[in-house]
């Protein structure tokens, strides 16, 4: 289980404050969506979890340990990261998964750490591009590596920013349902930056809104109301159900309407 | 574990052994190289008497010759030319730009305006005319040692600063410090000699040439030191480097302490940098080039990267020197020119390339 504590951090001093004391916990199996509009503060959140970006204030327990506290390989044995933006690298699959085994190599990878990596690959299907460069796959493949990687650290939590973003919807569809799979096979916490509504309703089970640097809302299906997307976002949209599934529609140019209703240029 | 999974991490094996391949044959080219290089000369020596005289059952004149002359000398080309290779390709590593090595940040200049400060001002040379060749000696090389790794760090000092407090500079931009670095220092220089009498002038500018004859055993056995201690440090260190590949936040997230790993890699990088270059004088673009000719062969893997570099680094550095040496024997011409010859293109090549680093 992960327990976040009032986390606030701002880049100096007296500059304002990015994130402001976000405090919320994710279940072990959970997967999370972290929701916000642009300069949100929904990045910083996750580097402020991972530390990358230290937090002035508040902190993170995994499992009860403190992880502002920890050494930083045992950190990163407990919580790992995939950036929004990966380096293409000059290395092949194998060794970027490989790396993944970083927080637990003392002198050389041994063979526990290949045979670790080798079957996340694996379960990825990933094992025909072994040994091709990083710099050749495709941007779907690529996440798929990212991710990885990053499960070979055998985290507690995964922390991912906007996994889905440079992939088409097929793609799309397949890294969430593997992030799905493995949080529950391995009970994992996810916490998931995504702007697609839609992709979030389908495959997290918790959804956390930030507004103006603070949890405007976190809670299950109940909280992705219409009011809730509309005050986050600024956009009016509409929930709707499709063969049991909650679609979330947008209408960008209709005013505001808690009713539901639709409020266009037609009446 | 089943039969099908074993199979790629054999292919993998045979990767890695790939790898190992190039190390072997590169050593092996470095010491068949340093072999002709010690036995070519106005005195052609073959390979069986350098053999014997290793042993130490060569005849009184070729001992004389190799132990005192040739040797010396190749074995400062192997270890200043794997010093100055290793810290380029972590200064690469670290800074994540493809073009830092210690002579296109500042560092070889700056240990040059320190070298001349401690010839000039504290007196640390003095000049010996027996023969064009070892025309310079330095009599008190501690202090030109000390002052050439002061004023190294200078420029490694304000290029650390500058890529953490400038993160949008980018590699052009470092590499344009680095020039501003060359010239301030470069223009200390002038002012240094302008001031200094003749016998010390002559001493700074052959300095400058690069000579490999310059180190003698003493110094030959500081340089092997420093070459292993800063080896150990970036061998310990080559998951680190691997991870940083993958960007700072990557890195951080894999549990690397970036901050340190920089800031110890710099340090050290350029101590040693200048330590070589205060011994020899300077000598360009092998730093620059050695990882990048390996980076062909290794990828960007510092598990082989960096011994790979450090031969890459030897046989470059023997290769040119043994060519400065044979091309209008007996002339001697200037190491330092060699290797910019051989680095120039290199560098321009590298440029019309785009900075294409990752790939």
């Amino acid at each position: 289980m992960v327990e976040v504590r009032d986390i606030t951090f701002a880049y100096n001093q007296n500059g304002n404050n990015i994130i402001e004391d976000i405090s919320f916990d994710i279940e072990k199996n959970q997967c999370i969506a972290i929701l916000g509009n642009n300069g949100a503060g929904k990045s910083t959140l996750l580097k402020c979890m991972d530390r990358i970006c230290p937090a002035q204030k508040g902190t993170v327990f995994v499992d009860g340990q403190n992880v502002y506290t920890m050494r930083k390989n045992i950190m990163a044995q407990n919580i790992a990261y995939v950036p929004q933006n990966n380096e293409s690298i000059n290395m092949t699959v194998f060794d970027t998964i490989l790396l993944g085994r970083k927080p637990y190599i003392k002198w050389d990878a041994t063979y526990e750490d290949r045979h670790i990596a080798w079957s996340i690959m694996k379960k990825m299907q990933l094992e025909d591009f072994a040994l091709r460069n990083v710099w050749q796959l495709s941007g779907g493949e690529l996440q798929k590596v990212m991710l990885a990687r990053a499960l070979a650290q055998e985290p507690k939590l995964l922390l991912l920013d906007e996994p889905t973003s440079n992939l088409d919807p097929r793609n799309q569809h397949e890294v969430l349902r593997q992030v799905k799979e493995i949080a529950q096979e391995h009970d994992i916490c996810v916490a998931i930056i995504i702007h697609d509504l839609n992709l979030a309703i389908r495959y997290c089970e918790r959804f956390l809104l930030l507004k103006d640097a603070q949890v405007f809302a976190y809670g299950g299906l109940e909280v992705m109301t219409p009011e809730n997307i509309e005050e986050v976002y600024r956009i009016h949209v509409h929930i709707i159900e499709h063969m049991g599934i909650p679609v979330v529609v947008p209408f960008p140019d209709e005013k505001v309407n808690v009713s539901g209703e639709r409020q266009t240029d037609m009446t | 574990m089943t039969d099908k999974s074993t199979i790629p991490i054999e292919s993998y094996s045979a990767f890695i052994n790939r790898k190992r391949l190039v190390l072997a044959i590169s050593v092996a080219a470095t010491a068949v190289i340093g072999l002709f290089a010690v036995s070519a000369g106005s005195l052609e020596i073959p390979a069986s008497e350098i053999i014997k005289t290793l042993l130490g059952k060569g005849d009184p004149q070729t001992q004389t010759i190799i132990m005192n002359i040739r040797l010396p000398r190749v074995t400062a080309a192997i270890l200043v030319g794997a010093i100055l290779a290793v810290a380029g390709a972590v200064m690469q590593c670290v800074l994540q730009n493809p073009l830092a090595s210690a002579s296109t940040l500042g560092v070889s200049q700056g240990a040059a305006f320190g070298a001349a400060l401690g010839i000039i001002v504290f007196g640390g040379g003095v000049v010996n005319s027996d023969s064009a060749a070892t025309a310079v000696t330095i009599n008190n090389p501690y202090i030109v040692t000390l002052c050439a790794f002061l004023c190294a760090s200078i420029s490694t000092l304000v290029i650390i600063l500058l890529s953490q407090f400038k993160k949008d500079l980018g590699p052009a931009g470092l590499i344009l410090a680095g020039v501003a670095l060359g010239s301030l220092f470069g223009g200390g220089s002038t002012l240094l000699q302008y001031f200094a009498d003749e016998t010390k002038i002559s001493a700074v500018v052959f300095w400058t040439f690069g000579n490999l004859s310059a180190a003698d055993w003493p110094e030959l056995l500081l340089l092997t030191i420093v070459l292993f201690a800063a080896l150990i440090y970036f061998l310990l260190n080559r998951w680190n480097f691997n991870a940083m590949e993958s960007g700072a936040d990557t890195a951080k997230s894999l549990g690397v302490n970036t901050r340190a790993v920089m800031l110890i890699s710099m340090g050290i990088s350029s101590l040693v940098s200048a330590v070589a270059v205060s011994f020899v004088g300077i000598i360009s673009f092998v730093g620059l080039i050695a990882p990048h000719i390996m980076r062909r062969f290794v990828g960007n893997d510092y598990r082989f990267l960096i011994p790979c570099s450090a031969i890459a680094g030897a046989l470059l550095l023997i290769l040119a020197d043994t060519f400065a040496r044979l091309v209008i024997a007996p002339v001697i011409l200037p190491i330092g020119a060699i290797t910019s010859f051989l680095g120039a293109p290199m560098f321009l090549y590298l440029l019309f390339r785009g900075f294409k680093y990752h790939g």
